[in-house]
């Protein structure tokens, strides 16, 4: 009898994803289940789901969570570790929501050095809705609201947002990693795992961006979805850590 | 002869094609027929030719493959 | 029984610790910055929790966050601060949230000015934010008042699951009074918050394994399930409406007018009263402390007597429709008001008693 060498964490419930086929929102819900297995701290986690096309991922993962409102996931997530600091508490949000409406909160979130892990999916567009411009949205990207594609003249270039947050002195540790292939799969979840630890060993504020996918609102098949990533995405959105609190003791 | 053995739970895959791409030894292709959903899931044409790698089940978005090893291999790649 | 001298925000401030708050997240603005401050040095000596937030969109999410988790929770604003709250407290009121938020109202609109109003009575009693749902809003007439509201408050929020607010205003929160800062109020026996995120550890266990998760959430995109999610809360907004009216009634007995004020108007018109009984005119008062639920109830004592009713407010006239509402057509209902943050004096409402005494029997 041969051995079972990969199985569905028990991070994750039973529900079966509602993201479209090829959605790299699947890949990065399984590897933070997994990491919140491996550090057995299911348990004790809370987490925080914001609104986008994961707002149901309260669904997903298998520990308590809370529904937030839009762009406000650091607020609330802030208010749960607040007055339960055992606990594990991690946000999951979109570019539309971290990026856009959310920025006063994760910048202050990251300003206050809050002790929570920050799952941060950016697809350069506002997937749930149907594909709209985003801070993200590479230039010349044709969304349903920059049909000719972005116009850094008139919207300006899209914001890196782990640059950003790697500059405010109470941000502890930023990376920014992807999941086109095998290889960045197995390196994220590295970065998620040191972004749980650091909060489990109380450092403060962590936070990992995932380069992610659309197929789509970006018109394209899965594969070349993530063909994309790497051809536009990533030399637009430098993969590699922004900024990590062990290095500068 | 076979290291690895897939097992695809058909009615969950969404026929998005990312494990057919990453397998290293084309292992995996659309079926013909469809799912419940109305998707063409994925299939192992070539089972003999697995490894056991994991890569299908790493680039899985809806975490639908499982992967067996004979005896002596690790756990999750 | 300790009588402390103290500024009303200090007192709601002290009345939350009393109330067994947790956890305060707020926001500077005039004029309720009292709260935040004397919090900010009192709640870290109980080992409780003070944010100030970067926003009050921000406060008001983190007491989502905390409630969520089954802290006490407060905050305090005034009214275009309560204004950016608004989409927090609706998804609280969605979410089954309890939490307390301290209203010091202001002149508006827009950034109006510092100075005390009651202009935001239809927000905090309709509710600034989307969907059906109600907030209980208790309207305290002085600083005793406050403290003793706002330590009750706790409770009633708990016990409904559900925002509770203080509508106080600048001259509450800025006047000094002697405060019984040992006075009891009524409790109420609270269930377990066995539905708070605190995580599964004690809750799942080896015994039985398959116990799901604690969600807090307003969302559904099932109609009937949303519907569903509605009702529950409609059950307790007609728990309210009967079991929480609270009103004074003042003198209505053989009144010829009946005042209905609240809050800092009520308190001015007390003093009309005075001068106008000495004239011969005797006139009665129905003084809502709950804004909502409004006290229908109170308009069913108006005795034969009266011949009208007079509304009273530091604002262009919003409780008059509740108390044309309750009135229901039976009697006139006039209306005296001032805006801006101008504060009535009592000759004001004394002529305005006599005017549509007037015009009544003219």
């Amino acid at each position: 009898m041969d051995n079972l060498v990969f199985e569905r964490t028990k991070g994750l419930t039973k529900k079966e994803f509602s993201y479209c086929p090829g959605c790299t929102h699947g890949i990065i819900h399984r590897l933070v289940a997994e990491v919140l297995e491996e550090l057995n701290v299911l348990d004790t986690a809370v987490g925080v789901a914001s609104v986008g096309c994961s707002v149901i991922n309260y669904e997903y993962f298998d520990c308590d969570m809370q529904q937030a409102a839009h762009g406000r996931a650091p607020a609330v997530a802030t208010g749960i570790k607040r007055v339960n600091p055992e606990n594990t508490v991690f946000t999951y949000q979109g570019d539309g929501d971290l990026a856009a409406i959310g920025t006063a909160e994760i910048i202050h979130a990251a300003h206050r050095n809050e002790n929570i892990s920050v799952m941060f999916v950016n697809n350069a567009i506002f997937g749930m809705t149907g594909g709209q411009m985003a801070p993200t949205t590479l230039p010349g990207q044709k969304t349903t609201t920059s049909q000719n594609g972005r116009d850094p003249y008139v919207v300006g270039m899209p914001i890196r947002m782990s640059e950003v947050l790697g500059q405010i002195p109470g941000a502890y540790y930023v990376e920014r990693v992807s999941v086109h292939n095998p290889k960045h799969i197995i390196k994220a979840k590295k970065a998620i795992k040191k972004a749980f630890q650091n909060q489990i060993d109380g450092k403060g504020f962590s936070l990992v961006e995932f380069i992610s996918t659309c197929p789509i609102n970006w018109r394209m098949t899965p594969n070349d979805s993530l063909k994309w990533v790497e051809d536009s995405m990533i030399p637009y959105y430098p993969l590699g850590v922004v900024k990590d609190g062990d290095k500068n003791d | 002869m076979a290291r690895g053995r897939v097992v695809v739970s058909v009615d969950r895959c969404k026929g998005c094609s990312l494990c057919v791409e990453a397998c290293p030894q084309n292992v995996l292709a659309m079926d013909t027929k469809v799912n419940v959903k109305g998707y063409t899931p994925a299939v192992a044409i070539n089972p003999d030719k697995c490894t056991g790698c994991t890569f299908c089940a790493l680039v899985c978005p809806d975490v639908c493959i499982e992967v067996y090893r004979e005896k002596g291999g690790t756990k999750n790649g | 029984m300790a009588k402390v001298l103290m500024k009303g925000n200090e007192a709601m401030a002290l009345a939350a610790i009393k109330g067994g708050v947790d956890a305060f997240f707020g926001y500077p603005i005039t004029p309720q910055n009292e709260i935040p401050e004397y919090l900010s040095r009192e709640l870290p000596k109980l080992g409780k929790v003070f944010v100030q937030a970067e926003s009050e969109v921000a406060a008001i999410n983190m007491v989502y966050g905390a409630g969520g988790a089954g802290a006490r929770v407060l905050t305090s604003s005034s009214s275009p601060g309560i204004a950016l709250k608004q989409e927090g407290i609706t998804y609280m009121a969605g979410s089954q949230i309890p939490g307390v938020i301290i209203n010091v109202m202001r002149g508006g609109p827009g950034l109006g000015g510092i100075q005390p109003s009651q202009a935001d009575y239809y927000q905090v009693t309709r509710g600034g934010g989307n969907g059906d749902y109600n907030c209980i809003v208790l309207a305290p007439e002085n600083v005793q008042e406050a403290f003793d509201l706002v330590k009750e408050s706790f409770d009633l929020a708990d016990y409904y699951r559900n925002p509770v607010m203080i509508a106080a205003d600048g001259l509450i929160g800025q006047m000094m009074a002697p405060v019984d800062i040992d006075k009891e109020t009524p409790k109420l026996d609270l269930p377990e918050k066995d539905w708070a995120t605190t995580g599964m550890k004690n809750r799942r266990t080896k015994e039985n394994k398959d116990v799901d998760p604690n969600i807090i959430v307003s969302l559904s995109l099932v109609d009937t399930v949303l519907e569903e999610m509605n009702l529950v809360l409609q059950k307790k907004y007609t728990h309210m409406r009967e079991n929480q009216q609270r009103y004074e009634l003042i003198n209505i007995e053989d009144a010829e007018i009946v005042i209905v004020a609240y809050g800092t108007s009520s308190r001015i018109c007390r003093s009309a009263m005075e001068i106008l009984k000495e004239e011969g005119i005797k006139v009665g008062m129905i003084r809502p402390i709950t804004l909502w639920p409004f006290p229908e109830k109170a308009f069913a004592e108006i005795p034969e007597s009266v011949k009208g009713l007079l509304t009273v407010e530091m604002s262009m006239g919003q409780m008059i429709d509740d108390v044309k509402i309750s009135n229901n057509g039976k009697l006139p209902v006039g209306f005296y008001g001032r805006c801006g943050g101008v504060i009535p004096e009592p000759e004001e409402i004394v002529n305005a008693v006599k005017d549509f005494l007037g015009g009544l029997n003219g």
